[in-house]
């Protein structure tokens, strides 16, 4: 009976969505939109491989990788800023924070404070990159600079709240017996806690700047330079040889930062 | 304990710290790399402070507020908004139908490896193993062609191929996503346990009889969990799907940035942020209940 539900529950939804966005199963497979998208597809053809493109789509494609990479490093500083003021357990709650009998508007303080720095971490975390972007580009104009300072914030957030939850559900046993040798605050979150978590963390953040790469081809979409840019350009101009050149070189860097990150996380677990 | 007091230690000093080839390389990459990036990217951090980057961002944000709350745009929002809901489900649905198939056919224990196919294996002619294991790195190969492009690259194309409206949104998700699905799907598969499977091959029963009721019902609450995971992602994606022209609340957050409307900015950020906080926590209910489930 349950199950019933559920199934009709999902269909309803499925019916609603088929509806409301004007999809269409036989346009798909074989009416008048099958027919535009073979047609574009066979527009793609062949890929513009003519040298000088090539090269200028390598430096695209490295200055689409600085941003990438340069976004993630700004991302870790931002999130490390705010990560220890965000978790509840290193500012106001459990073990470290038993014994303490100090006065109670420390305590306020602390929680204040850990309460806004989540606030900061899911306001950078909501707004979506491409807004961040418009933003920046709005504010210190053209490049690959605002991407990257689009990235960073909003991966900032991101990394922010991973590594918070990884520190909040850190062991604790470590921490009961580090205090028991009356060790202060910062040694055991020095001995005690990121030891612990420095491995997540690190896998976490491999994994964000995989999606990274991929964002950084978007935000060239609103002027922050890099393949992304030279796809609209391609698009809007209809070049669809070049078209299809750009698309391989993201699928060539997607794919090599992807197995780049999966070996250097298999190498540090 | 007396043989406690013979066990010399093992080492008075600390052991001294091993800096291995592969950190010292990876280190020496990484500043490179990190220079490098840091005259590609035409970093000038300085631009932020100079005036004319100060008074945009703060005409920026002064722009924001109040808030535009009046109704004749409030009004205008309904439908993006359910739109962008629907987008998000429909290229969801997609995704599975896309990349459920592309999954069981790229998964390794399935096609040509491990317990169901060693016996055939043994004895079988070499152009059939051939043929499957052909499979499965074409299916491998096409998941991995639709998830690295980017799902807002597949909706700019599609938007010139078919048009503006959600339509191309839908596909545009439903294929990168499905690529996703796909190759997340087929790693699930490959962890199930072995143990079911093989008792049920040794009843008699036929591949698609172990696939329904030895691997998916083993498989079946994570791969529900991942998707309804991926549904997020896809709300977030479908919220900027819309400055191509593929439909929904994206659309209309460009042209207000384009006019530079940023008190309608604020509405519409607002907005998208309630709207991904709760389908975050819808999700993350449904996927814990759905996994509690299964533990038991």
């Amino acid at each position: 009976m349950r199950n019933l539900m559920v199934a009709g529950g999902i269909l309803a939804l499925m019916v609603w969505s088929y509806v409301g966005t004007e999809f269409s199963l036989r346009e798909l497979l074989g009416g008048e939109s099958a027919i535009q998208m073979l047609a574009y597809v066979r527009k793609l053809f062949p890929p513009d491989l003519s040298t000088q493109f090539l090269l200028k789509t390598g430096y695209w494609a490295l200055e689409t990788f600085a941003m990438s990479f340069l976004g993630t490093i700004l991302a870790i500083l931002i999130a490390c800023s705010l990560v220890f003021l965000s978790s509840r357990n290193l500012m106001f709650a459990g073990l470290l924070f038993d014994m303490e009998r100090s006065r109670p508007w420390v305590r306020v303080l602390r929680t204040l404070l850990c309460f806004s720095a989540k606030a900061v971490l899911n306001l950078l975390r909501t707004i979506p990159h491409l807004v961040w972007a418009l933003i920046l580009v709005f504010a210190v104009g053209l490049g690959p600079f605002p991407g990257m300072l689009a990235l960073g914030i909003h991966t900032g957030g991101v990394l922010g709240r991973l590594f918070g939850e990884v520190i909040e559900n850190v062991e604790v046993q470590p921490i009961e017996a580090l205090q028991a040798t009356g060790a202060g605050r910062l040694q055991i979150l020095f001995y005690g806690i990121l030891p612990q978590v420095l491995p997540e963390c690190v896998a976490y953040t491999l994994y964000r700047w995989e999606v990274n790469i991929r964002e950084a081809v978007i935000l060239g979409y609103v002027g922050a330079g890099g393949l992304g840019q030279q796809i609209q350009i391609a698009i809007s101009l209809f070049l669809e040889h070049r078209l299809l050149t750009l698309i391989l070189a993201i699928y060539l860097i997607v794919t090599a930062v992807d197995a780049l990150s999966a070996y250097l996380r298999s190498r540090m677990a | 304990m007396q043989s406690r007091h013979s066990v010399a230690p093992v080492s008075l000093t600390l052991p001294a710290r091993r800096h291995s080839t592969f950190r010292i390389v990876w280190s020496i990459l990484f500043i490179l790399t990190f220079l490098g990036s840091y005259r590609l990217a035409q970093v000038k951090p300085l631009l932020l402070l100079e005036p004319e980057g100060r008074r945009n961002i703060r005409t920026f944000v002064t722009g924001m507020f109040p808030p535009d709350l009046s109704w004749e745009f409030v009004s205008l929002l309904g439908r993006p908004i359910i739109e962008t809901i629907q987008l998000s489900l429909m290229g969801t649905f997609m995704a599975i139908v896309i990349g459920l198939p592309l999954g069981l056919l790229a998964t390794r224990s399935l096609t040509f490896t491990g317990i169901l196919n060693e016996w055939e294996i043994v004895d079988s002619r070499p152009s059939v193993f051939l043929l499957r294991k052909g499979t499965y790195l074409l299916a491998r190969a096409i998941l991995s062609l639709f998830r690295t492009i980017p799902e807002f690259v597949w909706a700019f194309m599609f938007v010139r191929a078919v048009g503006l409206g959600p339509f191309p949104g839908v596909l545009a998700i439903g294929i990168s996503y499905g690529g996703m699905l796909g190759k997340v799907y087929s790693e699930i598969l490959e962890h199930v346990n072995p143990g079911p499977l093989e008792a049920l091959q040794t009843t008699g029963a036929s591949r698609v009889t172990v696939l329904f009721y030895g691997l998916l019902p083993q498989a079946l609450p994570n791969l529900v969990s991942y998707t309804l995971y991926r549904w997020e992602c896809a709300i977030r994606a479908s919220t900027i799907l819309g400055f191509v022209g593929a439909g929904g609340i994206g659309q209309q957050l460009e042209i207000s940035m384009r006019m530079f409307n940023f008190n309608q900015v604020l509405t519409l950020v607002a907005i998208l942020f309630v709207m991904v906080a709760g389908v975050d926590t819808l999700s993350a209910r449904i996927r814990h209940a759905i996994l509690d489930r299964s533990v038991d």
